[in-house]
């Protein structure tokens, strides 16, 4: 399963209405390491389907949710589980960082 | 895009690649177009974060023959699948350590261990964080040293860029376009930066700059709300408020994993007789030795001396022909 684009209009249903964790990857067009980060966080969407959801959100289009989570730098990548941040991550520094946050949403 | 191999990959982990180059910026990408074209099998190392710092810049307008200017990670993109197309493997995993006593030498990234028999470090240099309270726990609540990426969210806010040299001008002059104010804030009395770069911030009525001070705290919890700043010269203490403060002091050379097997400087820098370390077959390229030119093109060229040089390296001491 491809991780998949939402909007601030679907976020509440998507992500914090989700019976998973979702893993929201919060990105824009003209970041370098969100380009780097897209094909790795790809990959674990493969490897923690059904256990986890990756969703991506584009901020130059959608602005509420960037906001409302305090986003100031991307890619930021933020765990929701029960409608509730449980965790995040500022920055690119590769697939094993990514991976240390999913297992916060699959364990705990 | 039509691929062109000269080489034939190792078919097994326990043959040697002719050169690993690890490291994925201009450096690292341009030493692999040579020595793919020179029909060395190349084994690139880019790291997990690859394509090195220009993957942290917007329009690079110095890189010749882009007269209208690249945008830096496009650029980075175009080299990666330059050598690609010569038949570089290329892997998106970091080093963690090489074994200079063995022949061919090992390079071990996690449970993986590559042979090679030649090596080109192309690990260039990371950027330095200013080292003062609360700078470390306000990266991402406000501190960023990617303005390309972080700008859009401070739209219409006040922020401050640090530095003096061309990546501080750019830093300064991307903000322009959403903040609302910038401030550079400089340790010098004059900027470094190109002419070019420096014509253009002066000129922009949004960028006001403080010389002679440095920053030597930053406030808030949630998020940045102030730096503290004291001028160096008559020690006056000041405070500024701002919601972003953009870092571009500089950088240092990625050589962790070579301390004790590859000569370094006192600032780690690898050092080098023209593209030559200490150790022969091991090759040095880019930032990661250069702390003079820094440049997009100085890398590349300095990639290209060492695919060369690796070419020759390898005729002469046998392993293929030349």
């Amino acid at each position: 399963m491809a991780s998949i684009d939402i909007t601030d209009q679907n976020f509440e249903a998507q992500v914090l209405g989700n019976k998973l964790p979702v893993l929201v990857d919060f990105w824009a067009e003209w970041c370098g390491p969100c380009k780097m980060a897209a094909p790795v966080l790809e990959d674990l969407s493969e490897v923690y389907k059904d256990k986890v959801l990756i969703v991506k959100l584009n901020v130059d289009q959608n602005q509420v949710n960037p906001q409302k989570y305090g986003i100031m730098s991307i890619p930021t990548t933020v765990l929701f589980k029960d409608g509730k941040e449980i965790g995040r991550q500022v920055g690119f520094s590769g697939k094993e960082a990514f991976e240390e946050l999913i297992k916060k949403g699959v364990t705990s | 895009m039509d691929q062109q191999v000269f080489a034939t990959k190792p078919s097994s982990p326990k043959e040697p690649w002719d050169v690993a180059i690890i490291g994925s910026g201009p450096a690292g990408l341009t030493a692999a177009i040579y020595t793919t074209r020179g029909a060395a099998s190349t084994l690139i190392l880019g790291g997990e974060v690859w394509g090195g710092q220009l993957m942290l810049t917007t329009t690079v307008d110095n890189f010749p023959g882009f007269s209208e200017g690249i945008e830096g990670p496009v650029l980075m993109e175009k080299m990666r699948s330059q050598a690609e197309r010569f038949g570089a493997e290329f892997i998106n995993a970091n080093v963690d350590a090489i074994d200079i006593t063995k022949r061919p030498f090992e390079i071990k990234s996690r449970d993986k261990t590559f042979l090679a028999k030649s090596i080109i470090i192309a690990t260039g240099a990371r950027t330095l964080w200013l080292d003062a309270p609360g700078i470390k726990e306000l990266i991402g609540k406000g501190i960023s040293s990617c303005a390309p990426c972080d700008a859009p969210f401070f739209r219409d806010k006040k922020v401050a860029v640090v530095g003096g040299g061309d990546s501080a001008m750019e830093e300064a002059l991307v903000l322009t376009k959403y903040a609302s104010e910038i401030t550079i804030i400089h340790r010098r009395n004059e900027f470094k930066a190109s002419m070019a770069m420096q014509e253009k911030v002066k000129k922009n009525p949004k960028i006001k700059i403080i010389w002679n001070t440095e920053v030597f705290k930053a406030n808030g919890e949630s998020k940045l709300e102030s730096v503290d700043l004291k001028n160096n010269t008559d020690g006056t203490i000041s405070n500024l408020e701002i919601d972003g403060l953009f870092v571009a002091i500089g950088h240092s050379p990625a050589t962790e994993i070579f301390k004790g097997q590859i000569e370094l400087d006192e600032r780690g820098f690898v050092k080098n007789e023209g593209t030559k370390t200490n150790v022969p077959g091991i090759f040095v390229s880019g930032d990661v030795h250069d702390h003079i030119y820094e440049q997009a093109v100085t890398a590349a060229a300095f990639g290209c001396m060492a695919g060369m040089d690796v070419l020759d390296y390898l005729a002469e001491s046998g392993s293929r022909e030349k």
